[in-house]
C-alpha cells in the first residue's frame, strides 16, 4: 500500500443493512476499498456477495429500508456524511454509473438525447445548442453511428449494445473522474460484451478516469482491471494486483474460484466447483464466511475472524490458510 | 409504421365501429318488448289506423329495407319523431347533449384535479400517514353510491348551507358551473378513487423502477426525476383508465341528473325508457355509444402521444 498514491476514493467499513420482513440481512459487511486516479478495479463475487449493493451504496441510490454505515471518502469526504444537495452535485459530475440493464435503466418514454441532455443540464453550463452538439460529440465517442439522427430515438429503437453504449454515453457526459461500472456486459452476448469492455478502457484510458468494474465474470476483469477485490458474503476477502491474485491467491474462496473455472486455476486441472451455497446475511457469522465451503478449513476458521493481512506486495487477503494456498499452487 | 400513419389507421377503425353500433342500436329497439305503433296510438286503435301508421313508419318493408333506411336517416342526422315530445328527436338531443357533456367533462376535470396530485402525495409517503389518509378517504368516496353521496351533497350544501341550486341547469357560463359543480362532484367522487388508486400504484411502481436510479445517479434534482421521469411514465396506465371509464361515467351520468334534476341526456334516457319513446331511445343509445367510442379514440391518441412504444 506504501508505494500507491494517495486514493481518490476511499471506502473504510461499509456496512449495509436492509430491514425485510424476514429480519436484518447484512447485505455489505465491513468493505474496505481504495482507488487511485485512474486507477481499473475489479469487484468480483458471486451473485449476493454484495458488489452491486456498494456500488449503490457509495452514491447513495439504496431504498429507504437500507441502513448505510461506515465512509466512502471521495477526495477526503465522506458521500455517506454529506448533505444531499452537495451529493447531488458530485453524482454524475465526479462519480458516474452504469447500470446492467440498460433497457431499464434508460427512461423508456424519453429521447436518448433528452436523456444526454438532462445530465448536461444538470452539470455544466452549456446552451440548448451547445447541449445538443456535446450529445452528438458523446455518441460519436462511444461508436454510435449518425449520432446526429440518434439523438431522436427512443431506447427501444437501439439494439441491446447500441443501448449500453447510449447508457455510456449519458454516464460520460459531464467528464466524471470515476465510473461506477456495474455489471454493464452481463447482459449482452460475448462479442459485444468485448466490444463494451474495450470502450470502456479506450475511455478510461483516455478521459483519465477511474472505474470500479462489477462483474461476476473473471476473465472480464483479467482482460480490465489492474486491481481486483473479491467480495464473499457481504466482505472483500482479497485484494490486490489482478495478475498476483488470478495466479497465487492468498484467499482459499479465490482460489476454489479459480478452481471452478476454465483457464482459471492450473493449466489442465479438472474444474473443481465449489461445494455447498453461500451463507445466509440474516444472522451474523462467526469466523471466516466462507469455512463451511473450504477445504483448507482448520479449527480457529469457524471461530475466529482471520484479519486483512499483506500476503505479498500490494496483495492483501483475509484467511488463515494463505501461506498453505501459497505452496499449493506451484504446480507439482 | 410512422407516426401519421398509425392515427391514420386509428382513425379508420372509428367506420366499423360505428356501422357496428348501428347494426347493434337497430336490432336492439326491435327486441324491446311491446310495439311502437300500439304505443304511439294506444290500445284501442282502428287496424286502418295502425296500418296507416306502420307503412308510415316503413315497418311494412323488409328488415334489410329499414336498415337501410335506419343508416341512411342517422347519417343526415335524422332519428325520426319522438313519441313523448312529438318534435324531432334531433332537437331533444341538441340541448340535451351539451348539459351531459358539461356535467361529464366538469366531472372528469374535478376527478382528476383530485386524484393526481393526491396520487403523488400518497405515492410518494406510501405506508405513512399521509398515505393512509388519502387512501381512507378516497375508499369512502369509491365504496358510497353516487346516488347516496348526491343526496348527502344536496341536503348539506343545497338544503342546509343554501349556497348552491337544488337543481336545474343555469344560463352562461359561471351560472351552468355553478349549478352542475354539486352534480360533477358527485360524480366524481368515485371516478377520483379509481384514477387515485390506480396512479398511486403505477406511482409506487415508476419509483422502483431502474431507470429512476439511473436519473438519480446521474445528479438530476428531485423536481425533474419527479416531473420528467416518474409523472409522464405514471400517467400512461392512467390515461387508458380515465379514457375506458367514459361508459360508466355516462352511466352514472343517468343516476346524478336524475338526483340533482339536471336537464341532461341521463334524465331524458331515463324519461325515455318509461314513456316507451323507441326513437328517442333508439337515437340516445347511438349517441352514447358514439360519445364513448370517441373517447376512447382521444385516449388511444393522447396515449401516442405519452408513450412512443405505442408507435410501433
Amino acid at each position: 500500500m506504501t508505494e500507491r498514491p494517495q486514493p481518490i476514493l476511499e471506502v473504510r467499513d461499509l456496512r449495509v443493512r436492509f430491514a425485510t420482513s424476514r429480519g436484518e440481512v447484512r447485505a455489505v459487511d465491513g468493505v474496505n476499498l481504495a482507488l487511485a486516479p485512474g486507477d481499473t478495479l475489479g469487484l468480483v463475487g458471486e451473485s449476493g456477495s454484495g458488489k452491486s449493493v456498494t456500488l449503490r451504496a457509495i452514491l447513495r441510490l439504496l431504498r429507504s429500508n437500507a441502513t448505510t454505515t461506515g465512509e466512502a471518502r471521495w477526495r477526503g469526504q465522506d458521500l455517506l456524511a454529506m448533505p444531499e444537495k452537495r451529493l447531488r452535485a458530485l453524482r454524475g459530475r465526479e462519480i458516474a454509473m452504469i447500470f446492467q440493464e440498460p433497457m431499464s435503466a434508460l427512461n423508456p418514454v424519453i429521447p436518448i438525447g433528452v436523456q444526454i441532455a438532462e445530465s448536461l443540464q444538470a452539470h455544466t453550463a452549456l446552451d440548448a445548442a451547445g447541449r445538443r452538439r456535446r450529445a452528438i460529440e458523446l455518441l460519436d465517442l462511444v461508436g454510435i453511428p449518425s449520432a446526429a439522427q440518434r439523438l431522436a430515438g427512443y431506447p427501444h429503437e437501439f439494439s441491446g449494445g447500441m443501448r449500453q453504449r447510449a447508457m455510456i454515453a449519458i454516464a460520460l457526459a459531464a467528464e466524471p473522474k470515476l465510473l461506477l461500472a456495474d455489471e454493464p456486459t452481463t447482459a449482452l452476448d460475448v462479442t459485444i460484451q468485448d466490444q463494451i469492455l474495450k470502450l470502456l478502457l479506450r475511455l478510461s484510458r483516455e478521459l483519465g478516469m477511474a472505474m470500479v468494474l462489477v462483474t461476476h465474470d473473471l476473465g472480464v476483469v483479467a482482460e480490465t482491471c489492474e486491481r481486483v477485490s473479491v467480495m464473499y458474503a457481504g466482505r472483500v476477502v482479497e485484494t490486490g494486483p489482478v495478475d498476483r491474485v488470478f495466479t497465487a491467491p492468498g484467499h482459499a474462496y479465490t482460489d476454489a474460484l479459480l478452481r471452478s473455472m476454465p483457464h482459471g486455476g492450473v493449466a489442465r486441472a479438472p474444474l473443481r466447483p465449489i461445494p455447498g451455497l453461500p451463507p445466509r446475511l440474516d444472522r451474523p457469522l462467526q469466523g471466516c464466511p466462507f469455512t463451511p465451503r473450504c477445504a483448507y478449513a482448520e479449527g480457529r476458521c469457524g471461530a475466529e475472524a482471520p484479519p486483512f493481512a499483506p500476503v505479498a506486495p500490494g496483495q492483501e487477503a483475509a484467511c488463515w490458510a494463505s501461506d498453505r494456498l501459497a505452496r499449493r499452487e506451484v504446480p507439482a | 409504421m410512422s407516426k401519421a400513419g398509425l392515427i391514420a389507421a386509428r382513425l379508420l377503425q372509428i367506420v366499423p365501429t360505428f356501422l357496428l353500433i348501428g347494426v347493434v342500436v337497430f336490432v336492439l329497439a326491435r327486441l324491446l318488448p311491446g310495439d311502437p305503433v300500439s304505443a304511439m296510438l294506444g290500445d284501442r286503435a282502428s287496424d286502418e289506423a295502425v296500418n296507416r301508421l306502420r307503412q308510415q313508419m316503413g315497418l311494412d318493408r323488409t328488415i334489410f329495407e329499414q336498415f337501410a333506411i335506419f343508416l341512411e336517416n342517422a347519417v343526415r342526422g335524422d332519428f325520426g319523431t319522438s313519441i313523448a315530445f312529438r318534435v324531432p328527436v334531433t332537437s331533444v338531443i341538441a340541448e340535451r347533449l351539451p348539459v351531459t357533456l358539461a356535467l361529464t367533462g366538469l366531472a372528469t376535470l374535478i376527478a382528476l384535479g383530485l386524484a393526481v396530485p393526491l396520487a403523488f402525495v400518497a405515492g410518494l409517503n406510501a405506508n405513512r400517514w399521509p398515505d393512509f389518509l388519502i387512501r381512507s378517504v378516497f375508499q369512502v368516496g369509491l365504496s358510497s353510491p353516487v346516488f347516496y353521496v348526491g343526496l348527502i351533497l344536496l341536503t348539506v350544501f343545497a338544503a342546509w348551507f343554501r349556497w348552491f341550486p337544488v337543481g336545474g341547469y343555469g344560463e352562461g357560463v359561471a351560472d351552468i358551473l355553478w349549478h352542475l359543480l354539486l352534480p360533477a362532484v358527485t360524480l366524481a367522487l368515485s371516478f377520483a378513487a379509481v384514477i387515485m388508486r390506480n396512479l398511486r400504484a403505477s406511482v409506487l411502481e415508476v419509483l422502483n423502477a431502474e431507470f429512476v436510479d439511473f436519473a438519480r445517479a446521474k445528479g438530476l434534482s428531485r423536481r425533474v426525476i419527479l416531473t420528467r421521469h416518474v409523472l409522464r411514465n405514471a400517467l400512461i396506465s392512467t390515461v387508458t383508465l380515465v379514457g375506458l371509464h367514459a361508459g360508466s361515467l355516462l352511466g352514472g351520468a343517468v343516476i346524478t341528473e336524475s338526483v340533482f334534476a339536471v336537464p341532461g341526456m341521463g334524465r331524458l334516457m331515463v324519461d325515455s325508457i318509461f314513456a316507451r319513446d323507441y326513437p328517442m331511445i333508439q337515437a340516445l343509445t347511438l349517441i352514447l355509444a358514439v360519445v364513448v367510442s370517441l373517447a376512447f379514440l382521444v385516449t388511444d391518441l393522447v396515449q401516442m402521444a405519452l408513450d412512443p412504444r405505442v408507435a410501433r
